[in-house]
C-alpha cells in the first residue's frame, strides 16, 4: 500500500549546521610518532610526568589492535593521515574575556544557535567552550571559585592543579584500557576539568560545547570530573560539527570519580555531522566514558541523546564500588540514512546493595542500524545488588535495523537482574491519526518519537530537554514522505 | 457545505464505493446506516484522505474546495474532523501537548496566531468543565491505557477544542455501555450549534435515540439506496435492511 512506501521514502534531512570557519591553524604535520607527542606536550608546556604518561600510552597503543566486535562497518582508519594538534592562532595568548575571543568563533556559535554570552547569562550556565583543540572561553569562573569549585580547561588544570590531575588522571580509564582510550591518552589536546570539594553543591549546571573544525584534525578530548564527599554536580556536554568530506575521528575519554555520598549527573546531547545520505563524510565517534562510584552511597548518572556521527561507539559505564552506590544510564540514540550506532552501558557491581538502572531507547530510520550493547556484571561481593534494564527500539520504515546485545554476568547468587526489551514501529495508524488532527507528517513523527523518548528526556536538565527535542526533529527530517 | 457526487473508491483494487452521492448543508446532522461491508467506514476514510483508499471517480467539494487534491492535514485545517472508531494510542505523548500541537497546526494553516501555553490551558480547563470530564485524563499519554469509553470521550474533547466545521463520527457508539453512550452523545449534542455539520456512521438505531439526526441514509453495496427522516432509522430497527433491497428491485 502507498502508506508504507510513504514511510519508507526516508532520509532527506540535510545537516543544517554545515559550514566551515576560516581560522589560521597552528598545526602539527599529519601522522603519529613519539616526536608528535613531544610536540603536543611541549606546545602545552606540560610537566615531565605527563609526557611520560603519554609516551607509555603511545607505546602501549602501538601493540594494540583496533577492536572489531561492534556492529558497525567502516573503511580502515589511516592514523598516519590525521593531524593530532591544531590550535586557533588567535588564542595563542589566551583570551581574558569574551571580547578577546575571535569574532569568527563567536559567529560560529551563533550559527549553531548557541550565543555563548547570552546563553551563559540567561541560563546561568558556565560554559567552557572547546573550539578545535584549545579552550577559548570560560565564563562564570569567579562565581564558581567562590564556592570552591574548580572548572577549567584540562590544560589549565595541568598547570594550576597538577597534583589533582596527577592523582585522578587515568584512575578510572587507565591508558591501556582499550585501543581508543590509549590513543586518546597519548595525544589528547584539551578538554575540561572539574573538581567539587567536600560538601559543595555546584551552584550552576556546567556545560561544555565541543566542536570539530580544522580539516583532518582528530579530536581527542579529555574530561575529568571529581566530586569529593557529599559534593554534587550536574554537567552538560553538547556538540555539533561543520560539514565536511573526510571522515573525522573522534576518540574522547571522560572519567568521573564520585566519593562518599557524592553525586555526578552527566548529560550529553551529541549532534556531530552524520555524513550525507550515503553516509559519506560523517564523524567517527569512538568514546570511552566511565565513572567510578568509589564512596558509599555515591551516585553517577549518565543521560545521553545521540543523534549525530556516522559511527557511534560509546558505552558510558559505572563501576559501583562503594556500598549502596547507584549507577544510572538513560539513553536515546537516533540513527537515520546510513548512520550506525553501537551504544549502551556497563554496570559493574562490586559493593553491597549497589543499584543500577538502564533505560535505552534506540530509534532507527532510513537504512541505519542502531544497536544496544550492555553489560551487567555482579561480582561475588555484591550482595543485594540490583539492576533493572529496559531496552526499547522504534523503527521508522522497513530498511533500518535495531539490535540488542545484552550481556549479564552474575557471580554466585549476589544479585538480581531484570531485563526487558521491546521493538515497535511508527505505525501508519498513528501517523494518520496525527495528520487527521492537522499535523504534517514530520511534526507527527517528531511527536511520536518524542513520546517514545519521554522517559529519557525527563532526566535531562530543562534547557537541554528542549534542545534535544529540537535535535530529534532535525535528525529525523525527511524520514517520512 | 459538503457535496459528494457519484463517488467511486476502491481499497486494494477492490471497488467499495460505487457511485455514492450525498449533500450536507450547514448545521445538518446526517446518519449513515447500512449492513456490514456496505462501505460506511470507507466513506469516512475517503473523506478524511487516508492513504490506501483510492478514489477512482466522482468528486467531493467541501466549502467550495476540491477535497480530493488535499492532504489529510489540509482537510483537517479546513475544518474536517474524524472521530475514530478505534482511536490510536501514542505512548508518552502528553494528551494536552498533543491537543495544543494540533490546535496550533490548524490555526497556522488558517493564518491565525498560535495559542500560547497559558491561554491553551485556560481553554482546555473550560472545555473539560463543559464536558464534565476528569482532568487526570489530559495529563496521560494520548489514549495510552484508556478504556474504550475514555478513548471516545477523548475524541469528543478533541472535537470540542478543534471546533471543526464538519464532524465525521465513525461508529462512535461501538464498544460503549449505555452510560458512556449517553455521555458521549451529550458531548456531541453540545457541538450542534446550527452551523456545525455532522455525518454519523453507525450500525445501530440506539445511537440515534441520543443524537437525533435530521436525515438518515441507508448505504448498501457502495451506494445510498434510501434516504429519509429520523423515522427511517426506527423502521430499519424493526424490519432490517431486507425490505429496502426488495423495494429497490
Amino acid at each position: 500500500m502507498s502508506s508504507s512506501t510513504e514511510i519508507e521514502s526516508l532520509a532527506t534531512g540535510e545537516y543544517k549546521y554545515g559550514f566551515i570557519t576560516d581560522i589560521e591553524s597552528d598545526s602539527a604535520p599529519p601522522g603519529l610518532n613519539e616526536d608528535i607527542i613531544r610536540f603536543i606536550s611541549a606546545k602545552k608546556s606540560e610537566p615531565t610526568w605527563l609526557l611520560e604518561w603519554r609516551l607509555k600510552a603511545y607505546r602501549r597503543w602501538c601493540t594494540m589492535v583496533e577492536p572489531n566486535w561492534a556492529h558497525v562497518k567502516y573503511p580502515a582508519i589511516d592514523y598516519q593521515a590525521i593531524v593530532y594538534y591544531s590550535a586557533p592562532k588567535s588564542t595563542a595568548n589566551g583570551p581574558k574575556s569574551l571580547d578577546e575571543v575571535d569574532p569568527e568563533l563567536l559567529a560560529t556559535y551563533e550559527k549553531l544557535g548557541i550565543p555563548l554570552h547570552e546563553r551563559a547569562r540567561l541560563a546561568g550556565v558556565a560554559v567552557d567552550a572547546v573550539f578545535d583543540s584549545v579552550s577559548v572561553a570560560t565564563t562564570f569562573k569567579s562565581k564558581l571559585a567562590e564556592a570552591g569549585v574548580i572548572f577549567c580547561s584540562f590544560s589549565e588544570a595541568v598547570r594550576e592543579h597538577p597534583d589533582l590531575v596527577r592523582k585522578y588522571l587515568g584512575s578510572v580509564v587507565p591508558y591501556a584500557d582499550n585501543y581508543f582510550a590509549a590513543l586518546n591518552s597519548a595525544v589528547f589536546t584539551d578538554g575540561s576539568f572539574c573538581y567539587i570539594p567536600k560538601g559543595v553543591r555546584c551552584p550552576m549546571e556546567l556545560s561544555t560545547y565541543f566542536r570539530i573544525n580544522a580539516a583532518n584534525t582528530g579530536q581527542f578530548e579529555r574530561t575529568l570530573i571529581v566530586c569529593e564527599d557529599n559534593a554534587h554536580v550536574s554537567y552538560l556536554e553538547g556538540c555539533t560539527a561543520p560539514q565536511r568530506d573526510e571522515n573525522q575521528l573522534h576518540a574522547a575519554v571522560v572519567e568521573l570519580v564520585a566519593l562518599e555520598n557524592a553525586e555526578i549527573k552527566y548529560s550529553t546531547v551529541q549532534n556531530w555531522y552524520p555524513g550525507d545520505k550515503e553516509g559519506k563524510g560523517g564523524i567517527y565517534n569512538f568514546v570511552t566514558k566511565r565513572g567510578a562510584c568509589r564512596g558509599k552511597k555515591s551516585k553517577i548518572s549518565w543521560t545521553q541523546v545521540e543523534t549525530g556521527s556516522a559511527i557511534t561507539w560509546k558505552y558510558p559505564s559505572v563501576i559501583l564500588q562503594g556500598d549502596d552506590s547507584v549507577g544510572e544510564f538513560y539513553s536515546v540514540a537516533v540513527t537515520n540514512n546510513r548512520q550506525q550506532a553501537d551504544t549502551g552501558t556497563k554496570m559493574i557491581h562490586l559493593g553491597k546493595n549497589t543499584k543500577s538502572t538502564v533505560i535505552a531507547k534506540g530509534i532507527a530510520a532510513g537504512r541505519s542500524n542502531s544497536s544496544y550493547r550492555g553489560l551487567i556484571k555482579m561480582k561475588r561481593g555484591a550482595v543485594g545488588a540490583r539492576n533493572y534494564t529496559q531496552c526499547d527500539s522504534l523503527l521508522i520504515g522497513s530498511r533500518c535495523g535495531a539490535h540488542t546485545f545484552p550481556y549479564i554476568e552474575v557471580e554466585g547468587n549476589a544479585g538480581q537482574v531484570e531485563h526487558e526489551a521491546s521493538t515497535s514501529k511508527v505505525s501508519d495508524e498513528q501517523l494518520f491519526y496525527c495528520r487527521q488532527r492537522g499535523l504534517d507528517p514530520e511534526q507527527a513523527v517528531s511527536l511520536i518519537v518524542g513520546g517514545f523518548c519521554r522517559e529519557v528526556f525527563r532526566k535531562l536538565p530543562m534547557e537541554f530537554a528542549v534542545e534535544a527535542q529540537k535535535l530529534l526533529s532535525v535528525s529525523l527530517e525527511g524520514s517520512i514522505g | 457545505m459538503l457535496n459528494i457526487v457519484d463517488l467511486h473508491a476502491e481499497v486494494g483494487g477492490k471497488p467499495i464505493l460505487k457511485g455514492l452521492s450525498l449533500s450536507v448543508g450547514a448545521g445538518e446532522v446526517h446518519a449513515i446506516m447500512g449492513p456490514n461491508g456496505s462501505g460506511k467506514s470507507t466513506l469516512a476514510n475517503v473523506l478524511s484522505g487516508r492513504e490506501g483508499y483510492e478514489v477512482t471517480g466522482g468528486s467531493i467539494q467541501f466549502l467550495g474546495v476540491d477535497m480530493l487534491t488535499l492532504k489529510p492535514e489540509e482537510r483537517a485545517a479546513l475544518g474536517l474532523f474524524l472521530a475514530f472508531q478505534y482511536p490510536v494510542e501514542i505512548p508518552g505523548v502528553n494528551n494536552t501537548y498533543f491537543l495544543k500541537a494540533a490546535l496550533n497546526a490548524v490555526r497556522k494553516h488558517r493564518g491565525e496566531e498560535e495559542i500560547d501555553a497559558v491561554d491553551f490551558l485556560a481553554l482546555m480547563k473550560a472545555k473539560l468543565a463543559a464536558l464534565s470530564m476528569n482532568e487526570l485524563l489530559i495529563n496521560r499519554g494520548v489514549n495510552e491505557g484508556f478504556s474504550g469509553g475514555e478513548k471516545k470521550r477523548n475524541e469528543i474533547l478533541q472535537m470540542t477544542i478543534l471546533e471543526p466545521k464538519l464532524c465525521i463520527l465513525d461508529e462512535i457508539d461501538s464498544g460503549l455501555d449505555i452510560d458512556a453512550l449517553r455521555y458521549v452523545a451529550d458531548g456531541v449534542n453540545m457541538q450542534r450549534d446550527g452551523k456545525r455539520s455532522m455525518i454519523m456512521v453507525t450500525h445501530y438505531q440506539r445511537l440515534l435515540d441520543y443524537i437525533v439526526p435530521d436525515y438518515v441514509h441507508v448505504l448498501t453495496d457502495g451506494k445510498i439506496v434510501h434516504s429519509g427522516g429520523p423515522q427511517l432509522a426506527k423502521d430499519l430497527e424493526s424490519q432490517g435492511y431486507g425490505w429496502l433491497k426488495a423495494e429497490e428491485e
